[in-house]
């Protein structure tokens, strides 16, 4: 069975689940971090308290956070048909991950930033810094480490979603192990391609927190 | 000549979730005060006094509830936000915590706020520098704040406080964080940066010794309202309210017991200190007196003291005694209340 054919097989589909992992995280990012910052900014004792946002932003990120992914996968596929022109493949699944890792992601920036110390933005403040000065020199910065880490688990995160997608022929490794391993018992096949998810997370994980603490200067040396 | 902060009417009432009555308090009540060019001025009180807010409805981070607080004349609560950060650059704040940028260096951390008054890159990196030899920092340009002492970070955040030329500095507890001998560095640097560039200090502080060491002026705040304020020497020499009186007498907090005797404080001043007065007094009347207070000190240039003496049980040696005092010129008060 390791013919030339299976062995192209895998590593296009570990392409397909870069490719959507890599796209997706960074379109969940564009709209999640921009909404994980309006959340800390408008939250009572924000740097611009403004409840009816913040409440706005809160339920949304709830009520597509409590919608299981696979449900969510079907409950798209109408905007994705619009959106890519059809609903299969690995391209197709980027519309579904995004939408769903957005609102994750946002809870990740906003509790990213939430641990920024507020003497900090206060200092700021009385600096006469404007609120997007502080967003964009104190926030960002001061929490970057722990940005990184929550990139590294959104990431993770949408690896293990993406491999979900292969039920409705979403492409990519997951549905290779799906279509062998589960339609046509092909246990090895199923094995082989589990293994590299796992190893693709190990390796993400590895990367993402290397990096965090190689930019954290709050670490003495 | 005008008054660089003028402090009106002050009032700020923090309302909880709800917004009914039973969930509001009142920091701050009915502040009035002026603090005028050059001066150091402390403003002590109590942890929850309410000082703490008081500094910060000086830059509008605290927005007060009623009155309103003038800058070189200009009103804060009438200001545009844009406005009011412009003029946040000339009031500069250090805090007991610091509150520098953990991620940047000691350089990008005084470049900071010479970015937002919009400095160039090599100009706001040139004063920078400049700053740090004020401070007497120079080595640490290119370290992180987490690789610093309290006092270095502190010297830090002055350098970054001094950065835009300011006219006024906010001391929000600066040296609370700090050990006594770094407390006494630090004050001394504000000093002189008083003298040189001739910017106003507002120091916040609980501790007497900190107003006594480099204050000109001094404001009590007690449960939110101004108690009293004045001159260090003058309140310090004749305080009249209870709160300026146990702030005065704070340095023997709980330390001594009264056992229901007659007490009497002293006030010496320059003239009488260079007498042995005590010792004169205890030859004349024949009689021993308990020393449970003596504490002098240096105000100003000045030499200051006061000491709280337990007169003896029989009733006409006690009066011998306070008559003694008092016509040696000092200030004499019976204090009763007084409960080391």
């Amino acid at each position: 069975m390791w013919d030339s054919a299976t062995i192209l097989m895998l590593v296009e589909g570990i392409g397909a689940t870069l490719q959507m992992t890599l796209l997706s995280t960074l379109m969940a990012y564009a709209l999640g971090l921009p909404m994980g910052i309006a959340l800390v900014v408008t939250a009572k004792g924000g740097l611009k308290p403004s409840p009816f946002i913040y409440k706005a932003l809160d339920i949304v990120a709830n009520i597509v956070r409590s919608v299981p992914f696979l449900i969510l996968l079907i409950l798209v596929i109408p905007l994705t048909k619009i959106i890519v022109g059809k609903s299969y493949g690995s391209t197709a699944t980027i519309v579904p991950l995004t939408i769903a890792a957005a609102p994750f992601i946002a809870r990740l920036v906003e509790s990213s930033l939430q641990e920024v110390d507020k003497g900090v933005l206060e200092a700021a403040q009385s600096m006469g810094a404007s609120t997007g000065m502080i967003v964009r020199k104190v926030l960002l910065v001061e929490a970057r480490t722990s940005l990184i880490v929550g990139a590294t688990i959104a990431t993770g995160t949408i690896l293990g979603y993406s491999a979900m997608a292969g039920v409705v022929g979403g492409g990519g490794l997951g549905d290779i192990a799906i279509r062998y391993g589960y339609y046509r018992y092909e246990t090895d096949i199923m094995l082989v391609s589990v293994i590299v998810l796992v190893a693709l997370v190990q390796i993400l994980q590895y990367i993402g927190m290397k990096l965090s603490k190689r930019l954290d200067r709050r670490i003495t040396g | 000549m005008d008054a660089i902060i003028r402090i009106k009417d002050l009032g700020k009432t923090f309302t909880g979730k709800e917004n009914n009555k039973d969930n509001q308090v009142e920091a701050l009540r009915n502040i009035n005060l002026e603090i005028h060019k050059g001066n150091i001025y402390g403003i002590i009180g109590m942890s929850g006094a309410g000082k703490s807010t008081l500094v910060r409805c000086l830059n509008f981070l605290e927005r007060p509830t009623s009155g309103t607080v003038y800058i070189e004349g200009m009103d804060l609560s009438t200001m545009k936000d844009s406005v009011l950060r412009q003029t946040r650059t000339q009031i500069s704040m250090i805090f007991q915590h610091f509150n520098l940028l953990m991620q940047r260096t000691v350089v990008d951390n005084i470049c900071f706020p010479m970015y937002i008054t919009g400095y160039s890159k090599k100009d706001a990196r040139r004063r920078a520098l400049e700053l740090l030899e004020i401070v007497d920092l120079t080595e640490k340009a290119e370290a992180y704040p987490a690789q610093l002492s309290g006092g270095q970070k502190q010297r830090v955040a002055i350098a970054r406080a001094l950065a835009t030329n300011p006219k006024i500095l906010l001391c929000d507890e600066a040296t609370s964080a700090l050990d006594p001998t770094t407390t006494k560095a630090i004050l001394k640097l504000l000093k002189e940066i008083n003298e040189t560039y001739g910017i106003t200090i507002v120091i916040i502080t609980h501790e007497m010794t900190v107003v006594q060491e480099i204050c000109s002026h001094v404001a009590i705040i007690e449960k939110g309202e101004l108690a009293e304020s004045g001159t260090v020497e003058e309140v310090f020499t004749n305080p009249h309210t209870d709160a300026a009186k146990r702030l005065v007498f704070q340095t023997a907090q709980g330390t001594l017991q009264m056992k229901g005797k007659r007490c009497i404080r002293i006030v010496f001043n320059e003239i009488s200190s260079f007498e042995p007065v005590i010792s004169n007094m205890v030859l004349e009347c024949k009689a021993p007196a308990n020393i449970l207070l003596a504490d002098t000190r240096n105000i100003n240039g000045i030499a200051h003291g006061q000491m709280i003496l337990q007169l003896p049980e029989e009733e006409h040696l006690a009066n011998k005694m306070i008559h003694y005092l008092k016509e040696r010129k000092l200030t004499v008060e019976e204090v009763d209340d007084y409960v080391g």
